[in-house]
């Protein structure tokens, strides 16, 4: 059983939904970033979706942005990036790791060779930002030949057919977007996606996590409240990462709170 | 469903968020809808002769030839209304925007040929533009900013990354995806993600087509070489489509050479030859063994862009095209000699191919004939001349 697997089924049990928080890896340098992942784990985060830092970051909004250009300028490489997700799973290793990143970092790695490296690193699943369904076939056979979970995006404008190819290839979670737009909490997350959510569970899809805009404990009730499984949440935890660990552990702790 | 296939080879694709791909798939089906669509045709058509000035002069620069054996022929996309290329897509896709229901326009411009060429469109069809600009290009090219402010468009400058072309396209997609129920992104180049260079191509196809009838009138054959600048390659790629046939023409394609090929500094990515992915599109790209994107440099903020179209990356791994490098030096070298002898002050980056075209036409040996096109009036880099002057 995967570790998504692992722990979508233990919150079942006691009727809870994931809380999934995204960090930039790297920023604002290697070491104070190990401390924020461990943060997270510490404080109650389900899972953790982190970003490999890439020069030309299109799906995000400006936080994220600022915080891959921190993580940039730093020095921090893929192969830096990978290190720190190793060393987390050496500290946690039943804690899902998720890896966000770009075409031109896995194209530039050699697409077989990067989801094997990220699979050695530990890492549980991928979410490559600018490969959507019809790009993804070679993406998704190297994610499936070195056992890392392919995760892909559902976005709100999606057609029925668009769902089911997304709940077919999707493992591990589904990313469901809440809105039209980029990362940021610039712009609040979207209209209830009930529709969206139940066509996806009509397909047997993995289980859906809502991503996007979602900065307060109230978002997170109101993504489970609608059906999702869970809500990940990225430019505020960096926000809150910024400000100080403290205000990072209690980020994670209140909205981890909500989603109980 | 797409009538053209989204690859030229291993290049091209549709690397892009999947929220975006329903807006590729509507432009898609509107654009190759439009083209056997002959009221679509009628009005284009229309539009081209009335409003853009087609069909340009193709003009022999007798003056300019260093050797009596060569002939150089300058097709002069600099008199298009707008004063570039640019204005002959940009008028398409004004077209395909109210075709597809939008009101609004987003854009992104290096130079701001591109950035004009949409403000002027917007604001004859009634569109809204916005139209991202790097910050350091709006410097280099304030009177193209305040061009396209008189014309209605809102121009954002982009302080994030290099502060180029590169960036602005960043934010015009990131723009897109919020908007793209009621904004057309207005793509300025034969690049990003499918269908745009097939549909970049095919509105710029009319350069080569009027060049090719307007040299056979002329000398009664086709040229020896037909010569352009490349950036993301839309004049050239408009010059060179109806010639891709004709095996007996070469085609030449310039990039920015920038401080020189060996300093790192330029925007050659052909000439590197690594292939990548950034903005929708797999090509050539500039960028570290990492795959991070490296910052491209040229004087011409048109040329300034670390990618290049992927059918130039195509044409240029098959080698019916060949890709050549001017430097910086050796282009302003070859703007001051077009404004000298035949009194046209060209852009800078139609410079570069001129610049080659004078390069090769002084080593000539026998008869050639060069069609060289002029892709734009050179009015908005006065800046960076008399700024070159006065450092000099």
């Amino acid at each position: 059983m995967s570790l998504y697997d692992a722990m979508f089924e233990r919150l079942r049990a006691d009727k809870e939904g994931a809380f999934i928080p995204f960090l930039t890896l790297g920023d604002p340098d290697l070491e104070t970033s190990f401390e924020h992942l461990c943060i997270m784990a510490e404080n109650g985060a389900d899972a953790l979706e982190l970003g490999m830092p890439f020069s030309d970051p299109v799906a995000d909004g400006p936080t994220i942005q600022a915080a891959t250009l921190r993580a940039l300028g730093a020095g921090t490489t893929p192969k830096k990036a990978l290190g720190l997700i190793r060393r987390l799973k050496d500290k946690y290793p039943e804690l899902p790791v998720g890896l966000l990143t770009y075409a031109n970092l896995v194209f530039a790695a050699g697409i077989e060779q990067f989801y094997q490296d990220a699979k050695a690193a530990g890492v549980d699943s991928v979410l490559v930002a600018d490969v959507p369904l019809k790009e993804s076939a070679p993406f998704v056979a190297a994610a499936k030949a070195a056992s890392v979970a392919p995760v892909m995006i559902a976005p709100p404008n999606a057609t029925d057919a668009t769902l089911k190819a997304v709940a077919e290839l999707s493992e591990g979670y589904v990313y469901l977007v809440s809105r039209a737009g980029v990362t940021g909490t610039e712009t609040a997350a979207g209209k209830p996606l009930g529709h969206i959510i139940e066509t996806l569970k009509g397909y047997n899809s993995a289980p859906v996590v809502l991503g996007f805009g979602i900065s307060e404990p109230s978002q997170v009730k109101a993504a489970l409240a609608s059906g999702c499984d869970g809500a990940i949440s990225g430019s505020a935890t960096v926000k809150a990462a910024e400000r100080s660990p403290h205000a990072l552990a209690r980020f994670v702790e209140g909205m981890k709170a909500a989603s109980r | 469903m797409s009538h053209f296939s989204p690859y030229f080879g291993e290049f091209g694709g549709t690397y892009v968020p999947e929220i975006l791909v329903p807006a590729l798939d509507q432009l898609t089906e509107a654009f190759e809808s439009a083209l056997v669509d002959p009221s679509f045709q009628e009005e284009l058509g229309k539009l081209l002769k009335h409003y853009a000035g087609r069909p340009t002069p193709l003009y022999e620069a007798t003056h300019l030839s260093p050797n009596p054996l060569v002939r150089i022929f300058l097709k002069r996309e600099d008199l298009v209304h707008g004063g570039a290329h640019k204005t002959n897509q940009v008028l398409a896709q004004g077209l395909l925007t109210q075709r597809m229901g939008k009101k609004e326009i987003i854009a992104e411009t290096g130079a701001g040929q591109h950035g004009v060429a949409t403000a002027m469109v917007a604001a004859m069809l009634g569109l809204k533009a916005r139209i991202y600009m790097g910050a350091k290009d709006c410097e280099r090219q304030q009177p193209n900013v305040y061009r396209m402010k008189l014309m209605g468009a809102e121009v954002i400058p982009v302080h994030s990354g290099s502060g180029t072309l590169k960036d602005a396209v960043n934010e015009a997609l990131r723009d897109w995806a919020a908007n793209y129920d009621s904004a057309h992104y207005l793509l300025g180049t034969a690049a990003g993600p499918h269908p745009f260079p097939h549909l970049v191509r095919e509105f710029q196809r009319i350069i080569g087509k009027e060049a090719k009838a307007q040299m056979l009138e002329a000398i009664g054959r086709l040229p020896d070489a037909a010569i352009a600048c490349v950036g993301g390659g839309s004049n050239a790629i408009g010059l060179f489509a109806d010639f891709i046939e004709e095996k007996g023409v070469e085609l030449i394609g310039v990039e920015p050479g920038g401080e020189g090929l060996d300093t790192g500094k330029h925007g050659a990515p052909i000439h590197l030859a690594r292939v990548g992915i950034l903005h929708g599109m797999k090509s050539y790209l500039m960028q570290d063994g990492e795959g991070q994107v490296e910052e491209s440099h040229s004087i011409s903020a048109g040329l300034d862009y670390p990618a290049v179209g992927p059918q130039h990356a195509y044409l240029a791994q098959t080698g019916r095209a060949q890709y050549v490098a001017i430097t910086d030096d050796e282009a302003i070298e070859g703007f001051k000699a077009l404004c000298r002898s035949e009194g046209i002050i060209p852009a800078i980056e139609s410079s570069h191919a001129l610049a080659y075209a004078l390069k090769r036409a002084k080593a000539a040996t026998k008869e050639e004939v060069l069609l060289v096109n002029l892709s734009g009036r050179g009015d908005k880099d006065l800046n960076t001349i008399m700024n070159l002057e006065a450092a000099q």
